[in-house]
């Protein structure tokens, strides 16, 4: 003959929880209320430190974290102020070498005195034909490096560059003002007496919008036309987190022997802003959010101690119809652990709600990380793990004889 | 009252699942021919069965005692506060342990078991009924009856139609979805029977049953008793009131820890 162990289905015991839990909500909601609580305020305090961190980080966005310029300094006084000549016609190909840099071109102003720009003459008696357009000298890669994009026709390239090719790319406002909208046609304009024929019209540039207005012609052509002296600064696209090492390699690639002489513009890092900026708002947050989870765990054990204290011919009866030890310590275990995580989850909508609406009157947009919603109802069911420890051992301890014949 | 034992034809695979076969016996035709054990063991086999509270000063609250219940016997255990009445009941129900001697329950030496084991005997061949009830107060009649099925292996199969089966035995099939508090004390004692018997149990143990109860509805409740007497149950029932023990078949009298009478009277003596 023999004899079969007692047994708990795990859906019985998962139904055995939710009727306990359910039977009083009023009674559940109150002893889960501090870990609600706690656990919102945890919410909260990350959500909003990630939320304002995110909003000061936005202001570096990701054009102007890959953007480094390297500039020659100047000298001189007033009108006599000139760039030294210490960057090198070849800065492109210099630039374009190291690793991180996705485009490079040089970009200098280029003197024309006088000189008026106007395109093929039209007879208008009574409109202007003749304009102040400033006239910038590039090589070919700054169209990548300004991200610039093309209303019709091309760039220059580096075989205008080498030939010394009279060719222009026009802004879009210098366009419109030479009264130039297409280049099928071979358009022709004049600055001073020198001839340019029109290969592109620019749509737009992401960077440097003075060259929307100018006149825009490869750096060879102006050193043979315009005897442009040197190269005024480079602009250089980098890939997204390579700023701060290309802004301290482009000096020594480009003037080996004075890199002093050139002066380097990089975005800050916005990594350091955003550190800083959470660092502040936690600290405090996250330990009044820890005192009072802590708080609601002596709610949740002191609770669940009194509610086995009450249900000790609950327990009698359950031993009596064969639980043993261990089905009682797993019951009650179970059912703050269930409360704890039932918190959990409250109380992360409860943060989730609180961070929205902070950003809603801020204007600011939530930001959460995406594992907080999912680790938050697990830290509730932890502390209902740890609340619930001793009230279920005392339950499991719980004599059947004695507590049957306490009354019911 | 329809009657609570369903008759057991041939066994179905459902019915393997269902429990341990002797469960299957019917207690008042021991030769029925399904018995593995040949003639019928004895529910109850108490040998020398003695319980000593550790002191100090120890107390010896059961003296070493043999007691032998046969299948389908009604028995009043009776005897003044401090007897030993309740001791033995607790080694009886499997919710103590005796320090010494042995206890056998349906043939199974119930010393040696493991916890895990002693309440899968408890879960399927004691039914208790408390004089406090013990209903759990939250939830409806029925479910109250189906946690009796909880811990017991093979309890999930057809949980909720055996506990209406049990609640109509006791003829509360009109109050099914009715919480404990809307029951009369005598509707409530039914309740806790019928969880008793939902398991189909060996013994069924009462502890003073009709002790929160007035004269007239105990009265029902100890016919309730006879009932299922008459249907074969094996019932032990404890009380010190003389007027219920009159209807049981055998009283067991304790004083002092010993067993001082062991006499049939009544329906008994037939």
């Amino acid at each position: 003959m023999t004899a079969e162990r007692s047994r708990l289905n795990l859906r019985d015991l998962l139904s055995e929880t939710a009727v306990a839990l359910t039977a009083r909500p009023a009674r559940t909601v109150l002893t889960a209320l501090g870990t609600i609580l706690g656990v919102g305020a945890l919410v909260t305090t990350l959500g909003l430190a990630k939320t304002a961190g995110n909003q000061i980080v936005s202001r570096f966005n990701e054009l102007e974290a890959t953007e480094v310029v390297v500039s020659a300094q100047s000298t001189g006084f007033g009108d006599n102020t000139r760039s030294l000549n210490v960057i090198p016609w070849d800065a492109q190909s210099r630039l374009e070498r190291l690793n991180g840099v996705t485009a490079a071109g040089t970009v200098s102003a280029v003197d024309v005195g006088d000189d008026l720009a106007r395109s093929v003459p039209v007879v208008d008696p009574q409109g202007q034909t003749e304009f102040q357009i400033p006239v910038m000298a590039a090589s070919p890669g700054l169209f990548g490096a300004v991200r610039a994009s093309l209303f019709t026709g091309r760039y220059f390239d580096q075989g205008h560059e080498d030939r010394a090719d009279p060719v222009a790319v026009l802004g879009p406002a210098a366009a419109q003002r030479l009264n130039v909208t297409r280049v099928d046609n071979l358009p022709v304009i004049f600055v001073g007496d020198e001839a340019f024929a029109v290969v592109g019209i620019l749509a737009d540039t992401a960077r440097r919008p003075d060259l929307l207005g100018a006149i825009i012609i490869p750096n060879q052509a102006a050193r043979d036309r315009f005897e442009l002296g040197g190269v005024e600064s480079v602009e250089i696209d980098v890939a997204v987190g390579a700023a701060e090492l290309i802004g301290a390699q482009a000096p020594t690639a480009l003037a080996p022997n004075n890199p002093d002489q050139l002066r380097v513009a990089v975005p800050p890092s916005p990594r350091r802003v955003r550190s800083d900026v959470e660092g502040d708002v936690n600290a405090l947050f996250l330990a009044l959010g820890g005192v009072s989870l802590l708080v609601g765990a002596i709610g949740i054990a002191n609770v669940t101690l009194v509610s086995v204290l009450e249900r000790t011919g609950e327990i009698g009866l359950r031993r009596a119809l064969g639980a043993t030890r261990r089905h009682i310590a797993l019951q009650f275990l179970t059912e703050s652990v269930a409360l704890g995580a039932l918190a959990g989850v409250l109380g992360t909508s409860l943060g989730v709600l609180a961070v929205v609406a902070v950003s809603a009157t801020r204007e600011w947009s939530p930001v959460l990380d995406s594992w907080l919603p999912f680790a938050a109802p697990v830290l509730g069911a932890v502390i209902g793990l740890v609340a619930g420890t001793y009230p279920a051992w005392k339950a499991s301890s719980t004599e059947p004889i004695a507590a049957l014949r306490g009354v019911a | 009252m329809r009657s609570l034992r369903r008759s057991r034809g041939a066994p179905t695979p459902d019915d393997l699942d269902d429990g341990p076969l002797e469960a299957w016996a019917v207690p008042t035709a021991p030769a029925g021919g399904l018995s593995f054990e040949g003639e019928a063991v004895p529910v109850v086999v108490l040998h020398q069965a003695g319980r000593t509270f550790a002191g100090p000063p120890p107390v010896e609250a059961l003296k070493p005692t043999d007691l032998v219940i046969e299948r389908g016997e009604y028995v009043a255990i009776v005897g003044p506060s401090g007897s030993g009445k309740s001791t033995l009941l607790h080694l009886l129900g499997l919710l103590d342990t005796p320090t010494a001697g042995s206890y056998h329950l349906d043939g199974i030496d119930t010393v040696t078991l493991s916890e895990p084991e002693r309440a899968g005997v408890r879960a399927a061949r004691i039914g208790f009924v408390f004089q406090a009830f013990h209903l759990l107060a939250h939830r409806s009649i029925v479910e109250n009856v189906m946690l009796a099925d909880l811990y017991r292996p093979g309890g999930r199969d057809r949980r909720r139609e055996r506990a209406v089966e049990a609640l109509v035995s006791v003829g509360l099939e009109h109050r099914l979805d009715a919480t404990p508090a809307t029951l009369s004390g005598g509707e409530r004692q039914r309740v806790a029977v019928a969880r008793a018997l939902v398991s189909e149990p060996s013994l069924l143990l009462a502890d003073e049953p009709t002790g929160n109860l007035d004269t007239a509805t105990g009265d029902q409740i100890m016919a309730l008793f006879d009932d299922l007497h008459g249907q074969g149950l094996t019932l032990a029932v404890i009380t010190h009131d003389r007027s219920v023990a009159a209807r049981a078949g055998r009283v067991v009298g304790l004083r002092d820890g010993e067993v001082i009478e062991d006499r049939l009277v009544g329906s008994g003596m037939r």
